[in-house]
């Protein structure tokens, strides 16, 4: 087991260096000169001064040293500093991580728990008007795009019925003392309730709409897994020996039947850090997504790299996890895995 | 004697030919009959007709010209003459969604074809050849997927800059390795065949063995695939287009033309409507028309 998370985690070296290399080749070598325009050497700047830009920032630096410089500072955690606001790129993402930390945990708790029951409905019901409903809706939550099921939500739930507040993370006129950056936290460590409910408030339209594609994901795994279980020749002895209906269903096929939801929940993470780019932008969500965009529309290079490298290593550093517990909440995997060594 | 053995041989051939032929035929029927009796594959498969038909045709049905700015009737609710009425510059919204049809499509397909092209080519390579050269390509493979695919078109298109020709080879990159995986598994399991060990022995060459030999008997995964990858790459085109890094004004996107009437959304909902309704309605097709297709070509793969 040790070995094999151990081998996998040396694996992720050389992918996570040639992560830094395309990154690095995106943004420095094929990009266009960031000296030139708005924010980096000034509006203003002549020739002379971009030159003089560029010296003070490597740029006019071999590729092979300045990508060298890029590896050594990212190790040692120094993703250089941004554009334009000339801070520590490292302190601008850990600033913005809690609020999209936030939205991912909200959206992959709806979206698991909702999934799961649409999915177990719909396969104790199957063939019947709900799981036929069920599907549809599974196949609307794969194929609409999220930012425009974002716009709906903001149009009927916050323009028309006024339930929900849509930008920012609560109202301006709370005012909650930062600890660890955390608004959920932060919030009930200070005892401030009125501000804490309103972060929910301001959470919900967001967290759905970053939720729904994963939901119906959940919910098709969920369905064709409960089946496939549901033909087992266990889930038969348990109903012959009588058990009630309810807990040959909880007991002994949900149990079984979560193993490849699990992973896929975890293999949504990517998508979803994707998907915050365009939610946290229609929401105006101070997180890592809109800092992206922001920082691409102003050519902020520093910053956009070291996201993507950021993004990057959560995103295979989660995959590795949920691969390790596909193992460990599988035995017959552990098994075959022993067996053949 | 020997005319006997020749005979005899040939109508050895001749009757598996006529048995090969007939098995080849109703191979095809079984897929045409299960697809057909899948309703939603069937309607699904009627609207991408339709989608591409409108992609062709739709610059005759546009009742408006989809760029003529006209002051004196912005933001118009939908009305008869103008069906889902106009934007803010006047333009009628309309005539821009059916000229969307052919951004949108166009696209979807042809960064389908690239990063199938490509995808297939290194997947090819790496499965066949094994070793070195596999591990390098599939690392590669790798190090693509491990960044979000919209977050590495977005840094693409960051430095690649904006335009619709560029969002392709955007959207064709990040997809690479979907093509690519997909191809490398088949050829693994594939090139153990009989078939294929016949091929060599006859002498053919590599690239005869892989393009005329193997592929076509993987094509159907590979088909399946691509259809499905043409929704994912419109829905990435419509979100470029609507962070404002796809095509450039006027040229009507649907992405894009969502994201412009952003800011109007809640004074006028159906300048964001109507957009979002047309990248659903056609991507919904293509992954039902997707998993319709599998379902037919692969009846052990078909969802319970």
């Amino acid at each position: 087991m040790f070995k094999y998370i151990l081998k996998r985690s040396l694996l992720l070296i050389p992918v996570l260096l040639g992560v830094s290399f395309a990154v690095f080749l995106i943004m420095r070598v094929f990009s266009a000169d960031p000296s030139v325009g708005e924010g980096a050497a000034g509006k203003y700047a002549n020739e002379e001064q971009r030159q003089a830009w560029r010296d003070s920032h490597g740029l006019n630096d071999p590729i092979p040293k300045q990508f060298f410089l890029f590896v050594k500072g990212a190790v040692t955690g120094d993703l250089g500093k941004s554009y334009k606001t000339k801070l520590p790129v490292l302190e601008e993402i850990l600033a913005r991580l809690p609020a999209t930390i936030e939205l991912a945990i909200a959206s992959t708790l709806i979206s698991s728990v909702l999934g799961i029951i649409i999915g177990v409905i719909s396969s104790i019901k199957k063939n019947t008007i709900i799981d036929n409903l069920a599907m549809i809706f599974v196949s609307f939550g794969i194929s609409i795009p999220m930012f425009w099921f974002a716009i709906m939500l903001i149009i009927i739930f916050s323009g028309q019925l006024h339930l929900f507040p849509s930008g920012d993370v609560i109202d301006q006129s709370l005012i909650v003392e930062s600890i660890t950056g955390f608004y959920s936290i932060d919030t009930l460590l200070t005892g401030n309730f009125e501000a804490f409910f309103d972060f929910l408030r301001h959470l919900t339209l967001p967290s759905i709409a970053l939720g729904l594609h994963s939901m119906a994901v959940v919910a098709r795994m969920t369905r064709s897994s409960m089946l496939d279980t549901l033909n087992q020749d266990y889930i038969r002895t348990a109903r012959a020996k009588g058990l009630s209906e309810k807990k040959v269903i909880t007991n002994h096929a949900l149990r079984n039947a979560l193993i490849p939801v699990i992973t896929i929940i975890g293999l949504q993470l990517g998508g979803l850090l994707g998907g915050a780019v365009l939610t946290e932008t229609v929401f105006s969500w101070p997180g890592i997504g809109k800092y992206t965009v922001e920082s691409i529309l102003n050519s902020d290079f520093p910053v956009v790299q070291a996201v993507v490298l950021f993004v990057a290593v959560i995103f295979v550093i989660t995959n590795l996890v949920v691969d390790v517990l596909y193992v460990v909440l599988d035995p017959r995997i552990k098994f075959t895995k022993k067996g053949a060594v | 004697m020997k005319d006997e053995i020749n005979k005899s041989e040939k109508v050895a051939n001749l009757q598996e030919f006529v048995e090969q032929d007939f098995k080849a035929e109703t191979k095809i029927k079984i897929v045409i009959d299960s697809f057909k009796q899948n309703k939603a594959a069937l309607v699904s498969f009627f609207i991408v007709v339709f989608l591409i038909f409108i992609a062709i045709f739709g610059r005759y049905l546009m009742p408006y010209d989809p760029n003529i700015q006209d002051r004196n009737v912005i933001h118009q609710d939908a009305s008869l003459s103008h069906l889902f009425g106009t934007d803010e510059h006047g333009r009628d919204i309309f005539s821009r969604i059916l000229y969307g049809t052919r951004t949108s499509i166009f696209v979807g397909i042809i960064a389908v074809c690239v990063s199938l092209f490509v995808g297939t080519v290194f997947g090819s390579i790496a499965g066949y050849y094994g070793g070195k050269i596999d591990s390098v390509i599939m690392r590669v493979m790798d190090v693509v997927l491990s960044i979000p695919s919209i977050l590495l078109a977005i840094a693409l298109m960051a430095s690649l800059g904006k335009g619709i020709d560029k969002a392709v080879l955007a959207i064709s990159i990040v997809a690479i390795p979907d093509y690519a995986m997909i191809v490398r598994g088949c050829l693994l399991s594939e090139k153990e065949n009989d078939y294929v060990q016949a091929a060599k022995v006859v002498g053919a060459s590599d690239s005869f063995i892989i393009f005329k030999t193997i592929l076509p008997n993987i094509a159907s995964s590979i088909v399946i695939r691509a259809t499905l990858g043409v929704s994912s790459a419109i829905l990435e085109a419509a979100a470029l287009g609507f962070l404002g890094l796809g095509v450039q004004p006027p040229i009507a996107e649907w992405g894009d033309m969502l994201g412009r009437s952003r800011m109007f959304m809640l004074s006028y909902p159906h300048e964001v409507f109507f957009p979002g309704a047309a990248i659903s309605l056609t991507v919904l097709a293509f992954n039902l028309l997707g998993d319709g297709l599998r379902d037919a070509f692969d009846p052990k793969s078909r969802r319970l």
